[in-house]
């Protein structure tokens, strides 16, 4: 198991390193310059800014600089936020948004697990369409109007939470379950389906069969079979999840990551969006691996193939 | 000798897209304690609704029409979902037929054969898997102490069936069912499975109800045997009556489409047509359009059981008195020949172990 999380840990590395170089480069490509107020500069003004960020050499030399910099764990200094290192603006930010998207993806495949179960094992009954429904509603409304419609009737109408500042986990509740209704619409669906299958398979029957009462018949066979596939998914929602907390973010003023990378592209500060692209890609990965692993630890036949590896 | 499962004039019905299907047509029978029934019929006769039945396992479109399942003087169709519960692998346990899809992927063998001994309130977690370790040595699992913590995939479907098979007998059960536990098989396993279930037959005392469509196997495992067709039960009787002395022209095609060691024909005979479809199943034999001794009234009334031998039941009207008499296949016939052979031999040998017990008491 060891040396099988080591070699997916090398694997991690180059793709990160693929990763870091396709964005350098496309980054490079896009229009617009750093500079908010460029119009008003004189050429000289432009060239003295240039030349201080290094940005007058040839793009391949920039890039070679700025790998270099980043094995040494310096990730650049912001254009933005003048003399700010990108890597105090991640750290200085990042909480708020790592506690959301984990709240979401915690509630979102928690409840969608639950709800999932429950219309597989009512199938047909007014309990497995009710699930249903607001599974196809979670899946097919953007989080962003979930967030609006939340921020409206429950901080605004109602005045239950605060509408739209960042002051500990009362202020989280909003953007978590905006942010968590997709997850939970797809592992809803997806359990369901799975439970169905599982629920008509031998064993199933065989466990009926051992005088298993049928709550204890989903609880000790059917729901770990059925979560199988179910964990594949995660890896996919997760980064849906990154993606989509920007706009989150921005409706509930939160100060956290996904609000400063969409900040950064409009202003094309390219340490910031190579610092927070990397950042992403490394949740990602290191997301991908625990799903991974997790699989290998619910499904004994994947851990024989890793322990194999292994020898 | 003490019945321990009797079953009554069991009506099942499914409810389909298409109407009411008679899956089981007024089934009787009883298993007697000790005993082995095997019950024996083509896909689709009912064989293993009838004992999914008995297990409270049935469908959820299966309906319970009628009927009786006596087991140790209780009615199992009176019972609630609970009692039904507590009798299920405890009392009466079940092996199934496929042994690559019957065993929980995901959690180890030794919790799998424990896992009713748990259920039932039997034996402490430890306890437990001691005596999973036993039974799966029982069943001829080599070195079950170091496997219980394996998980399925890692045994072949023979030991798989081994493992389903000491499942049902961890809680020592007074009836096991067995629903075809070799059709899933190959053929050498399938002879390793039957020369354990008759190992075990010795071993644990349980009643066995064996369901099959392989005559083959019921021949060397089973005491009675039972002859289903299309839902409904048409000749029963010790196995030797059956093998030897059928009286129903379907047990007589069945018979024939066995290979034997003496079969020289080029071609293995077949029993001709279809099962009638139980939608709306004939009103009088059903076997009659396939039978080529089906009489006019065949085809008008259900025949009734008629009796043969105090143990020798058969329901074909051919067995009225007022029925022409018919010369069965002769492949029937010859077997009939070897068994009054084989009788005779029994009666000789017999009659001399009493002669010499005669002279012994003599000599004293």
């Amino acid at each position: 198991m060891g040396k099988y999380i080591l070699k997916r840990i090398g694997y991690m590395i180059l793709t990160l390193f693929i990763i870091a170089t396709a964005t350098f480069f496309l980054m490079k490509l896009m229009p617009g310059s750093p500079y908010a107020n460029q119009a008003k500069m004189t050429t000289e003004q432009i060239k003295i800014m240039d030349q201080q960020y290094g940005l007058n050499k040839p793009i391949v030399q920039q890039y070679w600089i700025y790998m270099i910099g980043l094995l040494h764990g310096d990730f650049g200094t912001s254009f933005q936020f003048n003399n700010q290192p990108v890597s105090y603006l991640i750290a200085s930010r990042i909480g708020p948004s790592m506690q959301i998207g984990l709240q979401a993806i915690i509630l979102g495949t928690g409840l969608g697990i639950l709800l999932g179960a429950i219309a597989a094992i009512r199938k047909n009954t007014w309990v497995d369409t009710v699930a249903t429904f607001f599974a196809i509603i979670g899946r097919s409304i953007p989080n962003f109007v979930f967030a609006v419609i939340l921020q409206f009737f429950l901080a605004f109408k109602l005045g239950l939470f605060p509408i739209a500042l960042w002051d500990g986990f009362s202020s989280s509740i909003l953007p978590t379950i905006a942010l968590a209704m997709a997850p939970l619409a797809t592992t809803a669906r997806f359990m369901r389906t799975e439970m169905v299958d599982v629920l008509n398979s031998d064993y199933i029957e065989l466990a009926r069969a051992k005088g298993n009462s049928p709550w204890q018949t989903v609880a000790k066979h059917a729901l770990r079979n059925s979560l199988i596939p179910v964990v594949t998914i995660i890896g996919p929602m997760a980064v849906d999840l990154m993606v989509g907390s920007m706009v989150v973010e921005n409706i509930f003023s939160i100060p956290g990551i996904g609000e400063q990378f969409v900040k950064s592209i409009t202003t094309n500060d390219y340490p910031t969006i190579m610092g927070l692209t990397i950042l992403y890609s490394t949740m990602l990965v290191v997301v991908i691996l625990i799903v991974d692993i997790l699989y290998g630890l619910i499904d004994p036949r994947i851990r024989l193939s890793g322990s194999e590896a292994q020898n | 000798m003490e019945r321990i499962l009797d079953v009554q004039h069991l009506k099942v019905n499914f409810a389909t897209f298409a109407g009411q299907v008679q899956a089981i047509r007024d089934v009787s029978f009883h298993l007697n304690k000790g005993e082995t029934l095997a019950i024996v019929g083509e896909s689709g006769s009912g064989k293993s609704v009838t004992v999914r039945s008995i297990m409270g396992l049935l469908a959820n479109n299966a309906h319970i029409d009628d009927g009786i399942i006596n087991f140790k003087n209780q009615d199992i169709l009176k019972m609630t979902p609970h009692e039904i519960e507590n009798l299920r692998g405890n009392d009466i346990s079940m092996i199934f037929q496929d042994p690559m899809t019957s065993l929980d992927p995901t959690m180890p063998i030794g919790k799998q054969v424990a896992e009713p001994l748990l259920i039932h309130g039997k034996a402490t977690k430890k306890a437990a898997l001691k005596r999973a370790e036993e039974v799966l040595e029982l069943v001829g699992i080599t070195n079950a102490k170091n496997r219980l913590k394996d998980y399925p995939h890692q045994f072949s479907g023979g030991q798989r069936q081994r493992i389903v098979i000491a499942m049902a007998i961890v809680n020592d059960p007074e009836i096991l069912i067995a629903d075809e536990p070799t059709t899933a098989l190959d053929v050498t396993i399938q002879a390793q499975i039957i020369d354990l279930m008759k190992e075990l037959q010795h071993k644990i005392d349980t009643s066995i109800i064996f369901i099959t469509h392989d005559l083959g196997v019921v021949a060397g495992i089973a005491d009675r045997v039972a002859v289903m067709y299309a839902g409904k039960i048409v000749e029963f009787g010790t196995v030797d009556e059956i093998f030897y002395d059928p009286r129903h022209p379907y047990t007589w095609g069945l018979l024939n489409s066995m290979p034997t060691l003496k079969t020289d024909a080029e071609r293995l005979y077949a029993i001709p047509g279809t099962p009638p479809n139980l939608l709306n199943p004939p009103i009088g034999d059903a076997f009659a359009p396939r039978n080529p001794y089906a009489m006019a009234v065949d085809y008008e009334a259900m025949p009734p059981f008629f009796k043969v031998t105090a143990t020798h039941y058969a329901a074909t009207w051919l067995l009225h008195p007022d029925a022409p008499k018919v010369t069965p296949p002769t492949a029937i016939q010859q077997r009939k020949a070897e068994y009054r052979a084989l009788l005779a031999e029994q009666q000789d040998q017999h009659n001399t172990t009493i002669d010499e017990k005669i002279g012994d008491d003599l000599d004293d």
